[in-house]
């Protein structure tokens, strides 16, 4: 049994045997039940920092969204000394360490893409370091590249037509939590001992693939390990032993987060459930004497500062699928342990009041996870922080817990895995919409013509199309299923390869380096278009739907709906029904196929802000939604849909298993203050009481705002006003703030259903 | 012989999350009919009286009567139809499966809120509804402008019929002022006093609610006799000063009815707060 001096008062003995972080916390950590009148406000440093960052960030905006760039490092663990908010102001800074040595200065990282990242440069100016370009064109091969050489002519076709879109082909794959706690509670040279040990039972001698991969990643994972405690050195700190303390404990952990981002630029950076677990140092350190609690708030104030500096070079195309500069960097607060005890720290009454002490933020993507079991103070503190800052996003821990445990971290917008013990394999999603106009059409593309014959593009298989005036429901149904079946087949094939082409060219060994190295694999796929297809089905099975075709082209390229149907959204289950089959369908599509490193299937309703790209290339559906027009995010009903209330729409959105859709389902609902109650306590009380019902249900997932839209249309026509500098509203998975994102995409969150009934 | 019929109910429109209707999240029933006109009402489309054959047709056990006021019910709800006002008449049962489909939000203190138009113009319907939940625990609330209350039977009875099965009343007192009262609604306060008093009187509990029209329901000695006679109720747990909005002059223009309070600005925070002060209201 491992003993250490830092461990001091620390009770539990497995976690000592083993690295188990889990059973650490569930030894040690204190639940608490009363209200946030404990909190301390802003320390004089913090928001002295604060106001730095604010300048900052409002240098970064007035710059068009990127304030610097590094052309000429290229970004590693160890690629740049220290750097700080501000050098000379250093010493205010409880928690440092930055991804370059600038604030805000976005690095270099080529091994996704070169060329994305040389167009990430040009397009704000820079000039890319034509040594760079030689080495990882000529010399070293990227991952995009090493994809585009595998990548078949159907998938480029699929690529092009956008039925599968936002594949990370061109950067990091993102979604791997590495346990950062692990740092903090048992040191570098602990966990490199323990990988070394895994490396010297890897296999029994014969090399097989997976064994001769596993050696080298095990020998990558120790570099890292050893990187982090270089660079850990460069800002006066030695991690080679556990954290000592509050501030070490926070410090720690936050260089191992460091060493991912300085490393990997994916899409979803999770931070992970960090909370409970620093609580047990917070709180040893204030039992000893050693630590107030404005101290305590002003660790908690000082990282979360950091977790709202992480920045990324991307590209036009990805803002566009990604709006407003996310990094998702998930943090988890609340949650029950399997004994029944709430999880519930001070510390998650900390996380939470950031958005008071600091205002409202995007990042770190703050996510309740709630049960109607949780504590009362908390929740309606949590409701409160919602109707006051519209930050939060709350998951459903009791259905999440039976399938992750108890110590699961959410590593994209939504997504569950288990921490320190899983990684994802992820990407993109499956527009089911289009699909459906590909099964209605024979296979080809409403939008793009063949280069050659100038024709419609053929893209899916070659199947005959629908030639009836009217849609038949069987006949649609019969050749939907065909369709989906075979975009669920190249989906899945895309994927492996891009996962394939990731492990060797853009491992993530810093954070697998702090996971398990027994790792559970999942295999995320996604959905677009899901109420769409609904009410389209939906339509042609309780209307009629009359085709329109092209003169030309033959083509179905617009449907006239004669008669009332039931919508997705109202909950009626002859509506609702379907999503629940169509779902079902599409995950028994994806099931029967091989995934990559016998990665476990799941797929996922949520789109983040993607919803308005694939809408973008999908043309008329047979629900009404006209062509090019944005989808509903993730598992929302269609826009006006909805006509029964905001319950009925959460019932809705309720009967979609989350057993069949484990990688989430995302809903984004908005209220209107003055129809939630009287005055901000009863507006928190009607919230809690619209969570439980919703959660009980077993929904997984719900972005709460509580705004107008008044409020909306004035910060789009005023963003400079000074009240919409950290205007941060809730978009499908992620917290963004509303001037940051395109005309485009604001005026979709404008259009979406408010429910402010009075 | 063949089974009663159960009697309906003309629906104008359900909200399944009401926040501000009562204590917890309600499922809102608003009923078709009122006869008040009152100015500032947002929804003039719960205007038209429905001619009442419900009642008759669950009376009723001939096949052939009740065919016949099947077909009338029918057409008088397409009349409104085509007069742009959608009404469906429905029974009690349906109504609470419906709102059953709720109850998962109702913890604590959320139950049912059946407003109008003017919920008491259909109290035969009310009491098999409240019946029905009441069965299953559900807190009732009835939000009511106490227009048709009278002491005068047929109406009493029924009233105390449906009192019994009610949890709470949301009551308007729109002016305190009868000439006022009139001059805003086209009707007599009187009754409407009345009806505080007696629920007060029989130890019903209540909500009182008042619509804050700037120049209408401002005046301070106005709101100050309004604060004493509520002084004088046993029963009200709480006053609601409920600012006067504009959202409803779109459907006054649809329905091609003039708008009486053009130029009129809902009130500013400091009347509203003055308001507040004066009814110690929320």
């Amino acid at each position: 049994m491992l003993q250490n001096q830092e461990w001091e008062s620390f009770t539990g003995r497995l976690w000592k045997e083993e690295c188990n972080v889990r059973d650490f916390i569930q030894n040690n950590y204190t639940p608490y039940d009363g209200d946030e009148s404990f909190l301390a406000g802003p320390t004089d440093a913090t928001n002295k920092l604060w106001d730095k960052l604010q300048a900052l960030q409002k240098a970064e905006r007035d710059n068009g969204g990127v304030l610097k760039e590094d052309a000429d490092v290229v970004s590693s663990i160890t690629a740049y000394g220290p750097g700080y908010i501000d050098p000379e102001t250093k010493d205010l800074e409880q928690i440092v360490g930055l991804q370059t040595d600038e604030p805000l200065k976005r690095a270099f990282m080529p091994y996704g893409g070169i060329k994305m990242a040389e167009e990430a440069l040009e397009m704000y100016g820079y000039k890319p370091n034509e040594n760079f370009h030689k080495i990882f064109t000529d010399y070293h091969k990227t991952h995009n590249q090493a994809v585009f050489d595998a990548y078949t002519p159907e998938m480029m076709a699929a690529r092009h037509t956008h039925i599968v879109t936002g594949l990370p082909d061109t950067y990091g794959r993102g979604r791997i939590v590495g346990d950062y706690r692990r740092i903090a509670l048992y040191g570098i040279d602990q966990l490199i001992a323990w990988k070394q040990e895994d490396k010297a039972n890897c296999g029994d001698g014969n090399m097989y693939d997976d064994v001769i991969r596993q050696r080298e990643e095990l020998t990558e994972q120790i570099r890292r390990l050893q990187e982090m405690k270089v660079m850990a050195q460069s800002y006066g700190y030695d991690i080679s032993k556990p954290a000592s303390n509050a501030k070490e404990a926070v410090q720690w952990l936050y260089f191992g987060y460091l060493a991912a981002i300085k490393t990997q630029n994916g899409a979803a950076m999770s931070v992970g459930r960090v909370s409970t677990f620093l609580d047990i140092y917070i709180e040893r350190d204030i039992k000893a004497g050693k630590l107030t609690e404005a101290q305590a708030q002003e660790l908690i104030d000082h990282f979360t500062m950091k977790l709202r500096m992480v920045k990324f070079a991307r590209i036009k195309s990805y803002n566009e699928l990604f709006s407003g500069d996310p990094v998702w960097a998930t943090l988890e607060v609340g949650g029950i342990g399997m004994d029944g005890r709430s999880m519930v720290t001070k510390n998650d009454y900390r996380f939470l009041h950031t958005l008071e002490d600091m205002g409202p933020a995007p990042e770190p993507n703050l996510t309740v996870l709630y049960s109607s079991a949780l504590p009362n103070n908390f929740k309606t503190y949590a409701a409160k922080i919602s109707v006051r800052t519209s930050s939060i996003q709350y998951e459903n821990d009791d259905v999440m817990k039976p399938i992750w445990g108890d110590d699961y971290s959410i590593c994209c917008c939504v997504s569950a895995t288990q921490t320190g013990k899983e990684m994802q394999f992820f990407g993109a999603r499956a527009n089911l919409a289009k699909c459906l106009l590909y099964a209605i059409n024979g296979g080809k593309d409403e939008k793009f013509l063949d280069k050659k014959t100038g024709k419609p593009m053929q893209v899916g298989p070659d199947y005959a199309p629908i030639t009836s005036e009217y849609l038949d429901y069987d006949e649609v149904l019969a050749k939907y299923k065909q369709m989906l079946d075979w975009l669920a087949g190249l989906y899945v094939n895309i994927l492996n390869l891009i996962q394939y082409m990731h492990d060797k060219y853009y491992y993530e060994s810093a954070e697998m380096a702090l996971i398990d190295t027994d790792v559970r694999r999942t295999f995320a796929t996604g959905i677009a278009g899901f109420s769409h297809v609904i009410d389209s089905l939906s339509a042609i099975k309780y209307a009629k739907v009359k085709v329109i075709r092209n003169a030309e082209t033959g083509l179905a390229e617009d449907f006239e709906i004669e008669g009332e149907f039931p919508k997705y959204g109202n909950d009626d289950d002859r509506a609702d029904n379907i999503g629940v089959w169509l779902l079902h369908e599409f995950l028994t599509d994806i099931k029967k196929r091989h995934t990559y490193r016998n990665s476990e299937p799941t797929t996922s309703i949520l789109t983040i802000t993607s919803n308005v790209v694939y809408g973008k290339f999908t043309g008329n559906l047979p629900d009404g939604r006209r062509a090019w027009t944005p989808f509903a995010p993730g598992a929302n009903p269609s826009y006006g849909a909805e006509t029964s209330g905001l319950l009925a729409s959460l019932n809705s959105v309720a009967k979609i298993p989350y057993e069949w859709s484990l990688d989430g389902i995302s809903n984004t609902q908005t209220m209107n203050p003055s129809a939630l109650g009287h005055d901000e306590a009863e507006r928190a009380e009607k919230l809690v009481s619209a969570m439980d019902g919703y959660f009980d249900q077993g929904a997984h997932h719900l972005n709460v705002n509580v705004f107008g839209k008044d409020k909306l249309l004035d910060a789009m026509e005023n963003p400079d006003k000074p009240e919409y500098a950290n205007f941060t509203i809730r978009v499908s998975g992620y917290a963004v703030k509303f001037i940051s994102l395109t005309r485009e995409q604001q005026l979709d969150v404008i259009n979406r259903t408010f429910h402010d009934s009075l | 012989m063949p089974e009663k019929k159960q009697i309906l109910g003309y629906i104008h429109s359900t909200e399944s999350f009401g926040a501000v209707d009562g204590p917890g999240i309600r499922f809102v029933v608003f009923l078709q009919g009122c006869k008040m006109r009152c100015k500032y009402c947002h929804n003039p489309e719960t205007w038209n009286l429905v001619t009442d054959y419900t009642k008759l047709y669950a009376d009723t056990t001939d096949d052939k009567e009740r065919e016949e006021l099947e077909k009338k019910i029918e057409e008088n709800t397409k009349l409104l139809l085509d007069k742009g006002v959608k009404v469906e008449a429905r029974t009690p049962e349906d109504l609470l499966k419906q709102a059953l489909r709720y109850k998962p939000y109702w913890k604590g203190d959320g139950g049912i809120t059946v407003s109008g138009g003017e919920a008491l113009l259909q109290m035969d319907f009310l009491i098999e509804f409240f019946k029905l939940a009441k069965a299953q625990g559900i807190h009732t609330t009835i939000d009511t402008a106490g227009n048709p209350f009278t002491r005068e039977e047929p109406f009493f009875s029924k009233f105390n019929e449906l009192m019994a099965l009610t949890d709470l009343f949301l009551l308007d007192i729109k002016q305190i002022e009868d000439d006022k009262h009139r001059e805003l609604t086209g009707f007599s306060n009187k009754n409407i006093l009345d009806l505080a008093q007696y629920l007060s009187d029989q130890g019903k509990h209540m909500w009182i609610r008042h619509v804050l029209v700037p120049g209408i329901t401002t005046d301070e000695a106005d709101l100050k006799k309004t604060a004493e006679f509520i002084r004088t109720l046993k029963t009200v747990d709480r006053v609601e000063v409920l600012p006067y909005h504009k959202l409803g002059i779109q459907e006054w223009e649809r329905l091609g009815i003039p708008y009486k309070l053009e130029g009129i600005d809902p009130p500013t925070d400091e009347q509203q707060k003055i308001a507040r002060e004066i009814l110690d209201a929320k």
